[in-house]
């Protein structure tokens, strides 16, 4: 099987001539070996017993309850749940903060009449006060603002300061080739602000995940939170064994679908 | 014509005296001439660049330019900084292009003029490449494509190869005097290099200490078309150290 190269990076790293490189072969396969050793090792401590199986199930057990789920039809419901949770509110809190982004970057009046409730809103942790959006919005809506607050701040922020530092003189350029307000913003300021966007939008990704899973905990009757405290409630463990890993793989999914994005978007960097 | 008309401009800030950063100046610049101006660092040679380029409003005086009195920016003025400053997401092809892209001409006449410029600034090879491989004597010489292809009347340029070593900003400044030769416009280059000035213009201004005032006017006579070899002849030597004498008034 050939496997993408890199399998997972944090950053696109920089050409240094001179450095030593790991062959391509160990480096396709470097995420897996890692994987596979934290599998080990969490066979080795079941069988160590150091904690009773009834509280950490070994991997066997786990992929049992895994399979058990999905060839019953019953996990799909809640995958699919939290995936419409966290797509909308990541589209929608990044849509919002974009917009709010772009209006305050260029107004310094609504940055200072803004910028205290938002940094008020980003103080309080989202964790205290995500039940009252629970009371006051049902069903899935409250898990969708949860997932949008949590994902608002750093887009954001990302988009303020992108646009923030597009570069004076091209702005001036701009100018006296008498761009109009819209191509000043698709030719210059889109483009110019996108690798800071993207990176933001990376941790955006991540973040409504938490975000979805923080409504879903305190109240909710589907979705991989719900099957968390469902598990915990019935100490079934591997049950929660399964929900969390599922969310951590929607999580990295949505990563690397924001670094396929970003590779294909900022193809032009590798030419720096 | 470029009519410079006695501009001044002073820099008001909150608590403090105003501060008179530029003139009052006046000159006069013919069509297609050359014109260099050199002064020491501080002078407001920027600060005249952007009031002529419309970027910024003198506080008394006023630009003219062909008759018309300048309002903000112009299609007809060109701008070229320091810095390359090109848009590292865009082929060197599709910066050179950009001018043409914002005043909305069609893909069939983008090409067909930029192809030309490339072709003039021996950029062909590098048409789809990207700025951020390139060494700084190409990228300005990208920027350059990219301000002549807007075929402006007047060219201004800040101190365009201030960043470059002398053998590429020796060719470089070269290419702007083919590019100038044949199509031109009226040129005015800050600099802060006297060689350079006594080499390219027809006629070079001096600026004082600020308020920049012109203090000099001093016209060079060396023959055109212009050779790098020029600035070995007893002509060039005297032109320059006229330019010399005057900044050391300054």
């Amino acid at each position: 099987m050939q496997l993408p190269l890199p399998l997972i990076r944090l950053t696109r790293i920089p050409v240094r001539y001179g450095r030593r490189v790991a062959p391509r072969s160990i480096r396709r396969y470097a995420g897996v070996i890692t994987l596979g050793l934290m599998l080990l090792a969490w066979q080795l401590l079941v069988m160590s017993e150091a904690l009773p199986s009834y509280q950490l199930p070994a991997p066997a057990a786990v992929w049992a309850e895994f399979v058990d789920w999905l060839s019953t039809g019953r996990l799909w419901p809640h995958i699919w749940t939290t995936v419409v949770e966290v797509v909308s509110g990541l589209a929608f809190g990044v849509l919002f903060a974009v917009a709010l982004g772009y209006v305050i970057a260029h107004s310094p009046l609504l940055d200072d009449v803004l910028s205290p409730m938002i940094v008020a809103l980003q103080s309080t942790p989202v964790v205290a006060y995500a039940p009252l959006l629970v009371i006051w919005f049902p069903g899935i809506t409250s898990k969708t603002i949860t997932s949008a607050l949590i994902v608002f701040f750093p887009m954001l922020m990302s988009t303020v300061v992108g646009i923030r530092n597009v570069p004076p003189t091209l702005i001036a350029l701009m100018r006296v080739s008498q761009a109009t307000r819209r191509q000043m913003f698709v030719k210059l300021e889109a483009p110019a602000a996108m690798p800071v966007l993207l990176s933001g939008l990376k941790t955006a990704a991540t973040l409504s995940v938490i975000g979805a899973v923080v409504g879903e905990l305190i109240n909710g009757n589907a979705g991989l939170g719900h099957l968390v405290r469902l598990g915990l409630s019935q100490y079934d463990i591997p049950l929660v064994f399964v929900a969390v890993i599922l969310l951590a793989a929607l999580a990295i999914s949505l990563y690397q679908l924001v670094s396929a994005l970003e590779r294909r978007l900022l193809h032009w960097q590798q030419f720096e | 014509m470029l009519e410079i008309r006695s501009l001044s401009v002073t820099f008001t800030q909150p608590n403090s005296e105003p501060l008179l950063a530029l003139g009052p100046l006046s000159f006069d610049i013919p069509p297609g001439q050359f014109v260099c101006l050199v002064g020491p660092s501080g002078c407001g040679k920027s600060t005249l660049v952007n009031v002529i380029a419309g970027l910024q409003t003198p506080t008394t005086g006023c630009v003219r330019l062909e008759g018309t009195t300048m309002r903000g920016p112009s299609p007809r003025v060109g701008l070229m900084f320091q810095n390359a400053t090109l848009m590292p997401w865009r082929t060197v092809r599709d910066n050179v292009a950009l001018p043409l892209e914002l005043a909305g001409a069609g893909r069939a006449q983008r090409m067909e003029a930029v192809d030309a410029l490339l072709e003039m600034l021996g950029l062909t090879d590098f048409a789809n490449a990207y700025p951020g491989g390139l060494s700084g004597g190409m990228a300005q010489r990208v920027a350059l494509g990219r301000v002549l292809s807007q075929k402006p009347h007047l060219l201004l340029l800040d101190e365009p190869f201030g960043a470059l070593d002398a053998l590429t900003r020796e060719q470089v400044s070269f290419d702007l005097l083919r590019a100038w030769r044949r199509e031109q416009q009226t040129v005015l280059m800050v600099t802060h290099d006297i060689t350079e000035a006594t080499l390219l213009a027809d006629r070079v201004l001096v600026m004082s200490r600020r308020p920049g005032q012109i203090i000099a006017n001093i016209p060079v006579t060396i023959r055109r078309p212009r050779h790098p070899e020029d600035a070995f002849t007893p002509d060039f030597s005297e032109t320059a150290r006229e330019v010399r004498a005057a900044i050391n008034r300054a």
